[in-house]
């Protein structure tokens, strides 16, 4: 191999539509990663201004009062609104609570469809997993390029039902309210997320293949790093549970396109029944969100700690056992509409995924201990997402718990709940891998400084719009709604300036790769020095990600056994004695 | 690399395309490739199997939920010997295909182009008996899924209309399926015609009667639960 594919995958061609061309139709993982990776940043920006506008509306209680003037007349009074346009639709003025349902379904639908379900494994996957492997590219690189134009079409079906009116039923899409709301594009945004499933699909069966069938020579599974393992066992769910959502969602357009009747109790079907398809796919679907993070958060720890990283066995097998449990405990969302003995054994197995996560967090922990920690951005990332998550985890079992769940059912707790394991645990890793692997990708380094700045800043930030929201859930504030009690107030508004915060937090972050990006230093094969093949290449890779097939002849994370004590890791790997007299001479 | 040999051994001819056939350059050699691609396939199908499991809980849920309706219904609008004849069709249709293989094993081009026609006739065959015979006079009878199901002439109870729903979508969506296959199929004859399938290299037409097979399989539980119930 040499000529052409020896230059970096990012080096332009000879003309602007050869480099156009090279993109669109290009079957290189690594150009479909960081094109995915530029459209799940797109959707967090979009689900972010969503997300915004759910806060603002918060600021105040929005109540409709009775006032009574000096003449004794009586009029409806609505106080606090923001969301409220004024505009018609079908004649008739939309009303403000309907606004709000939309802020918060768009929010939610863009969030988890279009950007947390393909962000790790489609983007810093699709660019990583084959070059951690040793591999020149996926198993299947023309369903791959596939995959990305499948999302990109669901990504349009999502903003058409946008501009078309929005969806008001929430990211679940419960029945009845679904085939019975008469506001919006409710079929576009269920075809989006059909359509989405399937580009999920096929990321998965193409990773699955690639680590079973492409691992380099001498790289046996339990040399794997631990991000393949993670990627891995996301691959098995995304395999295994989204057609279950596929179905369910074909189901729910033939309703609302035919009446089909299946989930509509007026013509003798069951609404319950959506909820435990829709939960079959959706509960081990909020592994398909988590477990990349903890793969990443693995890799991260052993190379900013320069350690061996404790218990690898335990952290990959937990992986793994956890997907096989996420498919057991979907009923914990329907502990208000089970029967007794249902929910008995829901609630149970509910409590055992506890084990397996417990069993990670403790494995991180031990590997800090008398390690030589460089706090770098990815490792105050990794350290904020064990906070995070622990306390994510923690209130699950809570929830998890039959009797209390009675009383925490559809609060704020739920909501702080997810958002402590979705965005303090996933997005707090996947921005941690993003500084980690940048060096790599784009081959130039990023502003530590002002990234610190930006990583410390999300953190306080996340906690003070979210902490509160355990107060406010078992307090009994009901989720989904614009209204509430005024004494509410306080709490709602800590959490709105928090948001406004964690936005001037990920503002710095974008202006930080931008400047990168534009007069970035160029980053060395190996910056944070670890041990994995990604940092054996260049940065950024050659076209084939490698020179030459790379043969694997120690683990991942041999710190003990592989860099010699004198030795600086971020040399590693140390040159070649027979390459370093061929280029210099023998001088000795 | 075996295509030098190859080239060596047949010096005074063109190599045939399955001759000549180089794997991805990402691939180590073309087993890797062929046992890839396989692993892929069925990936996909264990997501198809799982797709139709979503059909086969609600056909669960109901036919709990209304026992005596959904035993009645069975009966009198569907015909089990269309089906068991479509079931027939199917059955043949599959070992139609496996001899497919087998011909491009022992790289028999014409053999894999008549089994394949064959294969392809099958299908039709029982699309055509579905539509004809089935779906036509149901739309014509306003036997149609849910709301549309319209409440005339004999009638077996409350809740026909939700067993025709879980009929029509279901084997809709298997129709949907085996034309999906002749589209598969008619591909790997043109492949097969244009001397693309032979002992070294089938990868597709083996991925295609995997598939093929699984839709015979999809059918199989079919046809008993709702014809049969
Ligand atoms: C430590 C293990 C966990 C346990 C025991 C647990 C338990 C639960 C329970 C019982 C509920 C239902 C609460 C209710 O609606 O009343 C729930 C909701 C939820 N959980 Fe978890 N959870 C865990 C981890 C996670 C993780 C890792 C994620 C995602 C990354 C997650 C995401 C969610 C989401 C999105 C909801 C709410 C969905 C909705 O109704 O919109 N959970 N959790
Ligand atoms: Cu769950």
């Amino acid at each position: 191999m040499s000529g052409h594919h020896d230059v970096s995958y990012l080096a332009p061609k000879d003309t602007l539509w050869k480099t156009i061309w090279s993109w669109v139709y290009t079957v290189d993982h690594k150009k479909i990663g960081v094109m995915y990776l530029s459209a799940i940043l797109l959707a967090f920006f979009l689900g972010g201004v969503a997300a915004m506008a759910v806060r603002l509306e918060l600021w105040a209680p929005t109540q409709t009062v009775l006032e009574r003037a000096n003449d004794g007349t009586v009029t409806p009074v609505t106080r606090g609104v923001f969301l409220d346009p004024g505009i018609k639709e079908n004649g008739k003025e939309v009303p403000p609570n309907v606004w709000y349902n939309r802020a918060f379904t768009l929010h939610g639908a863009i969030m988890v469809f279009l950007f947390i379900i393909p962000s790790i494994p489609a983007a810093l996957g699709n660019i990583f997993l084959p070059i951690m492997l040793g591999a020149k590219d996926v198993a299947f690189p023309r369903l791959n390029l596939f995959s990305w134009y499948v999302y990109v079409f669901g990504g349009l079906f999502a903003i058409y039902s946008i501009l078309a009116g929005g969806v008001e039923t929430g990211w679940t899409f419960y029945t009845p309210y679904s085939t019975t709301t008469e506001w919006g594009a409710t079929t576009a945004m269920v075809l989006a997320a059909f359509i989405l499933g399937f580009s999920s699909i096929f990321t998965g069966m193409n990773f699955i293949v690639t680590v079973h069938k492409l691992r380099a020579p001498g790289m046996g599974w339990f040399d794997m790093p631990l991000f393949v393992w993670a990627v891995y066992a996301t691959a098995i769910i995304q395999v295994l549970a989204t057609p279950v959502l596929g179905i369910t969602l074909l189901m729910l357009v033939f309703e609302r396109l035919f009446k089909i009747g299946i989930f509509d109790p007026a013509l003798g079907g069951d609404a319950v029944l959506f909820q435990h398809f829709f939960w079959f796919y959706s509960h081990p679907a909020v592994y398909i969100m988590i477990l990349p993070g903890f793969g990443i958060a693995s890799e991260l720890i052993a190379v900013h700690c320069r350690k061996r990283l404790f218990g690898y066995k335990a952290i990959a097998f937990s992986s793994i056992a956890i997907a096989a449990i996420s498919f057991l405990v979907w009923g914990h969302h329907m502990f208000l509409s089970e029967t007794a003995a249902a929910n008995i054994v829901f609630s149970g197995l509910t409590f055992l995924v506890a084990i397996p996560t417990a069993i990670k967090v403790f494995n991180w922990l031990a590997t800090f201990y008398k390690a030589s920690i460089s706090w770098n951005t990815p490792m105050l990332y990794a350290a904020f997402f064990i906070f995070c998550f622990t306390i994510g985890g923690l209130t699950g079992p809570p929830l998890a718990t039959l009797a209390t769940d009675i009383h925490l059912h559809d609060t704020y707790f739920v909501v702080a709940h997810f958002h402590y394991v979705m965005m303090g645990g996933t997005v707090l890793a996947f921005m941690g891998g993003l500084h980690h692997w940048w060096p790599k990708f784009t081959g130039r380094m990023y502003n530590e400084f002002w990234a610190r700045v930006a990583s410390v800043i999300v953190f306080i930030a996340f906690n003070i719009t979210f902490f509160v929201q355990f107060f406010l859930g078992t307090q009994g504030m009901p989720r989904r709604y614009a209204t509430y009690d005024e004494h509410f107030q306080l709490l709602h508004q800590i959490s709105t300036a928090g948001a406004l915060l964690l936005l001037v937090g990920f503002l710095i972050h974008a202006a930080v790769f931008a400047q990168s990006l534009v007069a970035g230093a160029k980053a060395p094969k190996n910056p944070w020095g670890g041990l994995s093949l990604e940092w054996e290449t260049e940065s950024p890779p050659v076209e084939h990600n490698f020179h030459r097939e790379p043969v694997v002849t120690h683990g991942p994370y041999d710190y003990d056994t592989v860099v010699p004590a004198h030795v600086d890791p971020r040399d590693y790997p140390l040159p070649d004695p027979a390459e370093v007299r061929r280029v210099h001479g023998d001088h000795h | 690399m075996s295509s030098i040999t190859t080239k060596d051994l047949t010096a005074d001819r063109d190599l045939l395309p399955w001759e000549a056939y180089v794997p991805g350059h990402h691939w180590r050699n073309a087993e890797d490739e062929a046992e890839g691609a396989k692993l892929g396939m069925w990936l996909f199908l264990s997501t198809e199997v799982l797709l139709f499991m979503g059909f086969f809980t609600a056909y669960a849920a109901f036919r709990m939920k209304f026992p005596g309706n959904w035993y009645e219904a069975a009966h009198y609008y569907l015909d089990w010997q269309i089906g068991a004849i479509n079931t027939c069709v199917l059955l043949l249709s599959s070992w139609t295909v496996v001899m497919a293989v087998r011909a491009a094993q022992l790289a028999k081009r014409r053999q894999i182009l008549v089994y394949l026609a064959i294969t392809n006739l099958c299908a039709l065959f029982f699309l055509a008996t579905k539509l004809i015979l089935e779906y036509w006079p149901k739309i014509q009878k306003g036997k149609l899924p849910g709301a549309n199901f319209a409440y005339t002439g004999e009638v077996q109870g409350a809740h026909d209309h939700i067993f025709l729903s879980v009929y029509w979508i279901s084997t809709a969506t298997h129709g949907f399926h085996v034309l999906v296959g002749v589209f598969l199929i008619s591909w790997c004859m043109i492949k097969a015609a244009k001397n693309h399938y032979g002992p070294k290299h089938y990868t597709s037409l083996e991925n295609v009667a995997l598939y093929w097979h699984l839709v015979d399989v999809i059918w199989i539980f079919l046809f008993p639960l709702l014809y049969l119930a």
